[in-house]
């Protein structure tokens, strides 16, 4: 079972790998972006998915990780690498303080509690202007996007880095879904009374679920701003809250491939369809209606029920 | 012989309805003890303020000599109480080898003896053949057997079974009698039971509750005599299943 895992996780890493020598250069950049947002849905499949908490504020978390590295470099002068240490840990304190907070209700209150949590954020980045240039945003020079003496900017190495991050993401997940840990989420997504009842601390479970996830998120959230060199208050707006529900809910909830194929599908899905007609979102809508109507539990939940049942 | 769980004025009231009132309860270690009454007397709810999920409006629980009236429900459970639902309650989207492994983690190290575990605890339950079944697949019967199952995996101290054999065909109860005396040797067990065969097969001791009270208490055959618990409870159908 773990093999078969290994077999199919470790391909489709070994065949990102190799796309990147034959892709066309507009595909090559698009997948760069694509891997980087996939981690960021992995992130938010590891609450929704795996634990059951529907959060409708991960902007937060991801706009949290972009300005923590951003705002470091800008203003504080850091070089990418502490940056990037400065987002991560910036998602840690944010997604630690929202669950202490928002863990205290559940369902429908916890919905909303994070989307409001994230429109605070998003608010804030425009109220401190002066910081974060509001709506218009920053750009990060590309003379200062060197890891290590690695040109950042450079499409060839971008793509490496967001395939580094990606794997990393993924490996985590794969780790997580088959710890102690995280078959207790698992548990409590499938009967929370039952995990309680078991003696297992449920709010404690919850909360390194919620840490864990925004803290991945605004890892992914830090690279893409320095990979793509642009940080902005769109990034905190509600529709990056919804992206990652969407993309998991299409790729298949509590897979661990199932983020990447629905960000990948979606973002192809909306790429081509804009080059057809204007209504691209149109589109995009009735994919997503035939989607849910044909295959509820998304693209790789279907194919674990039909096809893999071993899927993690 | 030593207490191993106690209440002391033990209550809960449902905004007016006095649904336990006042219990003082006292359960020796290595007992299987019975708790009867009719429908509504207060059982469930009684047993739910022992493990921590019910908070009670009064009174106290001492399990070991410990005060534990102030613990919630998961640390409760560390220290060795366990309890299977009345209303089955799994994991419908697990395999039935995952919802035992689930209950028997918490207190074992590797992953190995966890699956030791886990197969001798459903090889008790005789479910040994369905490990890689998914528990929402499972007949009704069989979702029961699993609880008792999870029940079994976490070795606990105190067993607090609600209702085990509703829904159990006849030969599945003549074998969860055998199960009860079984476990006894290494546990306490609270059971709650409508079915009185198994009441006066397998209990030491029965406590009857009616109205949130404890009504009687003492050995099957005095409760079976009594007439204030035939009046109660066993009606006249008094010999019914034994
Ligand atoms: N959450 C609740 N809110 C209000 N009333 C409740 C609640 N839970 C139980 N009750 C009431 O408390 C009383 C005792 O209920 P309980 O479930 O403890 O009885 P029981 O002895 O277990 O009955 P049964 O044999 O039917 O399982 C009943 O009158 C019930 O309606
Ligand atoms: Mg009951």
């Amino acid at each position: 079972m773990i093999s078969r895992s290994l077999a199919l996780h470790g391909g489709l890493i070994a065949l990102l790998c190799v796309l990147q020598f034959v892709l066309p250069a507009y595909h090559h950049g698009n997948l760069a972006r694509i891997m980087v947002l996939a981690t960021y849905a992995g992130a938010y499949n590891i609450m929704f998915g795996y634990t059951g908490l529907l959060s409708l504020g991960h902007a937060l978390f991801f706009a949290a990780g972009m300005y923590g590295m951003g705002l470091a470099m800008q203003h504080g002068g850091l070089s990418p690498a502490p940056a990037m240490a400065v987002g991560l840990l910036a998602g840690l304190a944010v997604s630690a303080v929202l669950g202490v907070l928002a863990l205290r209700t559940a369902g429908v209150a916890f919905m909303i509690v994070t989307l409001m949590f994230a429109q605070a954020g998003y608010l804030a980045i425009l109220y401190f202007g002066n910081w974060t240039r509001g709506d218009e945003g920053f750009v990060i020079q590309q003379a200062e996007r060197a890891l290590a003496g690695i040109d950042l900017s450079d499409p060839t190495n971008r793509y490496f880095a967001a395939l580094v991050l990606f794997a990393l993401g993924m490996g985590l997940t794969l780790r997580l879904v088959r710890s102690r840990f995280g078959r207790v989420l698992v548990a409590i997504r499938e009967n929370e009374e039952r995990t309680r009842m078991l003696g297992y601390d449920v709010f404690a479970h919850k909360l390194g679920a919620v840490i864990l996830s925004g803290t991945l998120s605004a890892v992914a959230g830090a690279a893409y701003g320095l990979l793509f060199g642009y940080v902005g208050a769109t990034f905190g707006a509600v529709q990056y809250s919804i992206f990652p529900l969407l993309w998991v809910l299409l790729g298949g909830a509590g897979t661990v491939i199932g983020p990447f194929l629905g960000t990948l599908f979606m973002f192809y899905l909306i790429d081509l369809s804009s080059g057809i007609t204007s209504a691209y979102m149109l589109v995009a809508g009735v994919a997503l209606v035939l989607l849910t109507l044909f295959a509820p539990q998304g693209l790789a939940g279907e194919i674990r029920a039909r096809l893999w049942r071993w899927l993690p | 012989m030593t207490v191993l769980l106690s209440t002391r004025g033990l209550s809960k009231h449902f905004s007016g309805l006095h649904a336990v009132e006042n219990v003082d309860f006292d359960l020796p270690a290595g007992q299987i003890r019975a708790l009867i009454g009719p429908n509504g007397a207060g059982k469930t709810t009684f047993v739910g303020m022992l493990c921590g999920r019910i908070t009670p409006s009064a009174g106290a629980v001492i399990f070991d000599g410990q005060d534990i009236s102030h613990l919630p429900a998961h640390r409760r459970i560390r220290l060795g109480m366990a309890y299977t639902f009345q209303i089955t309650s799994v994991f419908p989207g697990l395999s039935v080898a995952e919802n035992v492994a689930l209950a028997a983690r918490p207190h074992l190290r590797g992953e190995a003896e966890v699956a030791a575990a886990v197969q001798d605890a459903l090889d008790r339950v005789g479910l040994g053949g369905r490990t890689g079944q998914v528990a929402g697949d499972l007949s009704y019967g069989h979702q029961r057997l699993l609880e008792i199952a999870m029940g079994i995996a976490q070795a606990p101290r105190l067993l607090i079974l609600d209702e085990p054999t509703q829904g159990l065909s006849d030969g599945e109860i003549a074998a969860f009698k055998a199960l009860i005396r079984d476990l006894s040797a290494t546990t306490t067990i609270l059971l709650i039971e409508h079915n009185m065969s198994v009441v006066m097969e397998t209990a030491d001791m029965v406590t009857v509750m009616n109205f949130g009270a404890i009504l009687a208490e003492g050995r099957p055959e005095e409760i079976r005599a009594d007439p204030a618990v035939q009046a109660a409870y066993l009606g006249t159908d008094a010999d019914a299943g034994t």
